[in-house]
């Protein structure tokens, strides 16, 4: 996973709350053994009509929008199945942010797995964000300052726990983390006489 | 003295292996199983890395999301998904894990077997990847779904990186009326909630009216907690459960060890909901996600978003009583066990069905176990499709999928837009209001049958 720092992006909005896991990766298309190349995937009923036909009027398939980093949704995005699918494709589309009230609880631990930025910020903030999305303006993200600037609204603050960012910005990976308590886990296995039989 | 905990903070703080300050704990994980749908990128993850299985023996896989659901033996597993199947049993074979596979006695829904071979026992740590792993709560675990990376995470560790969740009581008080059944009651609540109203939450189930409920139905309700965002749903185990449990291939010998595992007097959860079931009534959804549920007797709300009625096809302010539908699905990880099925005979017994109706069992005890009732017989002849186990239309991987534009009223968990197959329009309620509903060709109220 490459390390997250600050970067800018294009932006586009999709302004509907609860967007679910199987409208973000239909289960249909879900049904491979690797993680890579369902950007092609992702959103697919709502994105295409027939067989990979793009919907003109989806706002990711406008002229504007091509070449967006940055998805500025509703609230509670990810909502539904804890497919890891759905963060898969939305990175390997190329998005590296989404911005929006609220995210559901595994897709957010699954985005930042990653390398996706999950950016929660307030009612107000969203709906200037919506507003810039609308014209796929550019934002800018400083998650080792844990800021987002939006054009002409200045800078908002967002949250993230300090394990993710120390993981995102540094490239850390999690399963190595773990692995460093291997002592532990033996010593709690033994503790708790479940060690294997 | 000690301070009064609930249920979740005990089994949490008895699995947490490390804790260093700014980070998550390190959770340790009892059980974990796996499916063929979310493990294969896993065990990719360790060959990559060089790891093993670190215990195989507390690691249960099943083949069932999209296993064909017609005649076992006849039935070819399409090519698009063969590649699935064979990944699993070779992940399996080659890492010392025990699968319940495709032509397995104990096949079934991951979260259908899982109790019913005693695997999943209370005070236990449970993940799958899967998010209806909340399932397993019913007996007093702290079970939920993951991701894949986690999944690579618990294969190689046997355990996971956890921020600790809020606590959220949702208390049931009173007696459900007949003909109002536990899918009433988690509807009710998911539709309280909204499908996001309990994020960042664990849920425990309690009060008298939980306290009745059978282990079929507890695991109902907590099935369907994550469709109120919640990552788990618990209910402390009870005499209920021990009796449940009793005897089952894994189930423990001695039970005494659990009779503490509830909640202090006086534990502090950080929100709390309050249900009184005596008001309640049979549920139905009318949107595209479950927490857009009402009574079976009301109107859609206006207040219902314009795209969700496009979606549907529904207006708002139209009753759901009397909408014509065109199939019915009766089965999936929410209500595919023996008294579901028990549940539904009883309204089709001697009538005939105007839709078409698939009856698709959680695992294959359940299957034999409703053929010795002769239950396949009441189906069949009510004119019903009576299926092998699997996840089936609940999510529409194996084939079993609705037609765009088809109403389904469906005892599974989703009702998120082409969930049973793109264009289809899902409408979730209890097997009796399913049962009812194909006997009529449109939505009905079981209560009159009962």
């Amino acid at each position: 996973m490459d390390p997250i720092t600050t970067f800018s992006g294009k932006t586009v909005a999709l302004p509907i709350a609860n967007i679910d896991t199987d409208q973000i990766t239909p289960a249909l298309f879900t049904k491979v053994t690797v993680k890579t190349g369902l950007g092609r995937i992702l959103f697919a009923h709502w994105r295409y009509q027939g067989d990979f036909v793009p919907k003109p009027e989806f706002p990711l398939n406008r002229p504007g929008a091509q070449g967006a980093t940055v998805l500025v949704s509703g609230d509670n995005f990810g909502c539904g199945s804890s497919r890891e699918h759905a963060p898969w494709a939305l990175v390997d589309y190329g998005f590296r942010a989404i911005i929006s009230t609220s995210f559901a609880d595994i897709f957010r631990g699954n985005a930042l797995k990653n390398g996706l930025l999950p950016i929660v910020v307030d009612a107000a903030a969203h709906a200037e964000a919506l507003k810039i999305a609308e014209q796929h303006e550019t934002v800018s993200v400083d998650l080792p300052n844990q800021t987002l600037t939006l054009p002409g609204c200045g800078s908002v603050k967002f949250p993230i726990d300090a394990f993710s960012k120390k993981c995102l910005v540094e490239g850390i990976d999690q399963l190595g983390y773990i692995m460093k308590h291997e002592q532990a886990v033996s010593a709690f296995e033994r503790a708790t006489n479940s060690e294997e039989s | 003295m000690v301070a009064p905990k609930t249920l979740f903070e005990k089994i949490w703080d008895a699995h947490v292996v490390a804790s260093e300050p700014d980070c998550p704990v390190v959770l340790y994980i009892d059980l974990h199983l796996i499916h063929e749908m979310t493990s294969p990128q896993a065990f990719s993850g360790l060959r990559a890395r060089g790891l093993r299985v670190r215990r195989p023996d507390r690691t249960v896989a099943t083949v069932d999301h999209i296993i064909p659901t017609l005649n076992r033996a006849q039935a070819e597993i399409p090519p698009s998904t063969a590649e699935l199947v064979r990944q699993i049993e070779k992940n399996c074979s080659d890492f010392g894990v025990a699968l319940h596979g495709v032509s397995s006695e104990s096949q079934g829904i991951v979260h259908v077997i899982g109790p019913e071979l005693g695997l999943t026992q209370p005070g236990m740590t449970i993940v799958c990847g899967d998010s209806h792993t909340s399932t397993h709560g019913a007996f007093g675990a702290l079970a939920f779904g993951i991701g894949t990376s986690e999944v690579e995470h618990v294969l190689a560790t046997q355990c996971l990186l956890q921020r600790r969740p809020k606590t959220f009581e949702v208390k049931v008080d009173g007696s459900l009326p007949r003909g109002v059944t536990a899918k009433d009651l988690v509807l009710a609540i998911i539709a309280r909630l909204g499908i996001g109203g309990a994020t960042e939450h664990v849920l425990e189930y309690r009060g008298e009216a939980v306290r009745a409920l059978s282990m079929d139905e507890r695991m109902t309700v907590c099935n369907m907690s994550i469709e109120a965002g919640a990552r788990a749903g618990m209910i402390a185990p009870d005499e209920t459960t021990f009796a449940w449990l009793r005897g089952r291939r894994f189930a423990p010998k001695s039970f005494d060890a659990f009779r503490d595992l509830k909640s202090d007097d006086g534990a502090r959860f950080d929100r709390t909901l309050e249900i009184d079931a005596s008001r309640l009534e049979p549920m139905i959804t009318y949107g595209t996600n479950p927490g857009m549920g009402m009574p079976i007797s009301g109107v859609v709300p206006a207040e219902t978003s314009k795209q969700a009625l496009d979606y549907m096809g529904l207006k708002a302010g139209q009753r759901m009583l009397g909408q014509s539908i065109d199939v019915v699905f009766i089965g999936s990880c929410t209500n595919s066990r023996i008294s579901d099925l028990r549940s539904a005979a009883s309204v089709l017994k001697g009538r005939r069905v105007k839709a078409r109706v698939l009856v698709v069992p959680g695992s294959l005890p359940i299957k034999r176990q409703a053929e010795e009732e002769g239950l396949d017989r009441v189906f069949r002849e009510a004119g019903c499709e009576w299926r092998e186990p699997g996840c089936s239309m609940c999510i529409a991987l194996n084939g079993d999928e609705l037609a765009e534009g088809q109403y389904c009223v469906s005892t599974s968990n989703r009702n998120f837009e082409g969930r049973q197959g793109k264009g289809g329009r899902t409408l979730l309620a209890s097997p009796l209001t399913a049962a009812a509903s194909a006997i009529e060709g449109r939505v009905a109220d079981a209560r009159q049958y009962l």
